[in-house]
């Protein structure tokens, strides 16, 4: 059985506003799907619909086989939802906001307690869960709101923009606790505007733009459609044509840019040595290398025309590659 | 564990919270307890000999007469700090957690509204503590003290309900906190801190037919003379006319935010 199925689902807002226009989706139990897509295309309204806090003014969507307009209580009783910017309570400790977690959802004290302590351990917040969360960073509120949505052990789990703000070691402890938690079983649906979130965490990406879905896949197969990987190619003394025609031999050339011979590599990495190789035949002397692969952002540009543009305060720092190093460190 | 039982739990659960958020947060607890004692400081000082003016009723001392006004305007205001701190918690998104809860959804209208009562009961405590302290006496001892308390909780839920209704329709803490000033409109035009007989024209006559003032009269009687049944139950269907019409709001607010999604 799907974790979540989404028909047709559409939300207007008075005065017209439609948040989300005829979305379609369906989710895998055991799934990590992204929805990615930049501000105001419909991630959080859709969010909100599947979470029952919002009713949808058309389409239906079941999450963990209950209707959440017919149903409501039971899909609330599946889920675990962290929102965006962690809506916690500064002046409840850690401890207090998960055992409130746990008495919302039906667990006695007791055991409330036990879990609450077990999460609080599993995320880091030990030492700080007698603390007001009022004193958290950042990245300690993010991971308490984690742990709070996992209290009563949730089918699936919602995450919207889970790590917008943090800074880049803090994201990449919230990826590694969603990993994770999907390994032990958990369906994950989270929305993003990084792509390298969606890149690095999902089983598959549903691109969203103006409430319409336009892309959906594998981060690879959404990449393959855009493009194969190419290869550029800084030659000492800068012989571009030369190299040109060595190069010809392993794949489509492309238009040089900035003195750099570009050409496809159907196969990827495992043409490059050949290439290497035959430049050196050549008798050509290689300055730089760098093999390019598609990413989600051309996916996105290819799609929808546009790029999706980091969130304000992240804008030139904080992003990650895809193994975890900011944007902007060396290799 | 039965969906009674269940929500029963989470009131309770929400009620402490909000009784911690309100100790934890000084700009909260200060309305509610430190405003009311210095106002009765202030009018217990310099307004005393206004028992002496022909139709004041029979009282020890003004300060027996006070006391009623006094937890009234706490109570009040401890409905109007209940209301802020809801829309705070909707503002910062601390509602739609609760809202994501397996559990009825006016129970959290609920669980604030315990949490309101039993500020008020500790205001109660509070004035009747103070009033034994510099000399007042209730004239129906522990019976009279209980029944002053048990209308202090009672009165804050009724007045909760208009700060939650607020709040939950314009989920704006700047707008509960505008109802600030009306508090103190709603307890001089009634018999709060004068007799309602005493009251000029055409203030008299709001301040008799002032649901506050059964209320307060309510709260009074067992302190300045014997438990009166007609009291009693006008300051009971008081209780319960303003309690029925802002609990519904309530709920109808918080419907029209879940219809609208805010």
């Amino acid at each position: 059985m799907a974790a979540i199925e989404v028909e047709a689902l559409e939300r207007t807002f008075p005065g017209g506003v439609r948040a989300v226009d005829g979305v379609d989706l369906e989710v895998a139990d055991g799934e990590i799907y992204a929805f990615l897509g930049p501000n105001g295309a419909g991630k959080t309204t859709t969010v909100r619909v599947l979470t029952t806090l919002l009713r949808p003014t058309g389409g239906r969507a079941r999450v963990a086989g209950f209707d959440v307009v017919a149903d409501p209580a039971r899909v609330r009783g599946a889920i675990g939802v962290a929102l965006q910017e962690a809506a916690l309570d500064p002046l409840m400790t850690g401890r207090e906001l998960i055992q409130l977690q746990a008495t919302l959802h039906g667990l006695s004290r007791e055991e409330g307690g036990r879990r609450g302590a077990a999460l609080l351990a599993r995320v880091g917040l030990e030492d700080a869960a007698d603390r007001r969360v009022g004193t958290y960073s950042g990245g300690m509120r993010r991971r308490l709101d984690l742990a709070s949505a996992l209290v009563h052990r949730p089918r699936v789990l919602f995450l919207d923009e889970p790590t917008t703000g943090l800074d880049p070691v803090s994201r990449k402890g919230i990826w590694e606790e969603v990993t994770r938690l999907n390994e032990d079983g958990t369906t994950v649906f989270l929305t993003t505007q990084y792509l390298e979130e969606a890149d690095r965490l999902a089983d598959r990406v549903g691109i969203i733009d103006v409430g319409r879905i336009v892309a959906e896949g594998t981060p690879g197969a959404l990449k393959s459609e855009v493009g194969r990987p190419h290869l550029e190619i800084r030659l000492a003394g800068g012989a571009t044509e030369q190299a040109e025609r060595v190069i010809s031999r392993f794949g489509r050339p492309l238009p040089a840019k900035d003195g750099a011979a570009l050409v496809e590599l159907p196969r990827g990495a495992a043409e490059v040595a050949p290439v290497v190789r035959a430049l050196d035949e050549a008798g050509l002397t290689v300055e730089s290398l760098d093999l390019v692969q598609p990413t989600l952002d051309d996916v996105f540009v290819a799609k929808t025309g546009h790029r999706i543009e980091p969130p304000e305060e992240e804008a030139g720092a904080g992003a990650l590659e895809p193994d975890g190093r900011p944007a902007d460190a060396p290799a | 564990m039965s969906p009674l039982v269940a929500n029963l739990r989470v009131i309770a659960a929400l009620g402490a919270r909000s009784v911690r958020q309100t100790f934890r947060r000084p700009q909260l607890v200060a309305p509610i307890l430190i405003f009311p004692t210095l106002l009765l400081a202030i009018q217990t000082g310099g307004a005393g000999r206004a028992i002496d003016l022909p139709g004041f009723p029979e009282v020890d001392g003004f300060l027996d007469f006070m006391l009623a006004g006094s937890i009234i305007q706490s109570t009040l205001l401890a409905g109007n700090s209940g209301g802020i701190a809801l829309a705070v918690d909707i503002e910062m998104g601390f509602t739609d957690r609760l809202l994501a809860a397996p559990i009825s959804r006016f129970a959290i209208v609920l669980g604030r509204l315990a949490g309101t009562a039993a500020l008020g009961a500790l205001a109660a405590v509070w004035f009747i503590a103070i009033g034994m302290i510099f000399g007042a006496t209730i004239h129906e001892g522990v019976l009279g003290a209980v029944w002053m308390v048990a209308f202090g909780a009672l009165s804050a839920v009724a007045f909760g309900g208009i700060g939650a209704a607020v709040a939950l329709r314009t989920g704006k803490a700047s707008v509960v906190q505008g109802l600030f000033p009306l508090v103190f409109v709603i307890l001089f035009l009634s018999s709060a801190f004068f007799p309602a007989n005493l009251i000029l024209e055409p203030a008299g006559s709001v301040a008799e037919y002032n649901p506050l003032s059964f209320i307060v009269e309510g709260i009074r009687d067992p302190v300045i003379s014997t438990l009166s049944g007609e009291t009693f139950w006008k300051a009971v269907g008081a209780i319960a006319l303003v309690g029925g019409i802002s609990i519904g709001l309530s709920a109808l607010a918080l419907r029209h935010r879940l219809r609208t999604g805010g």
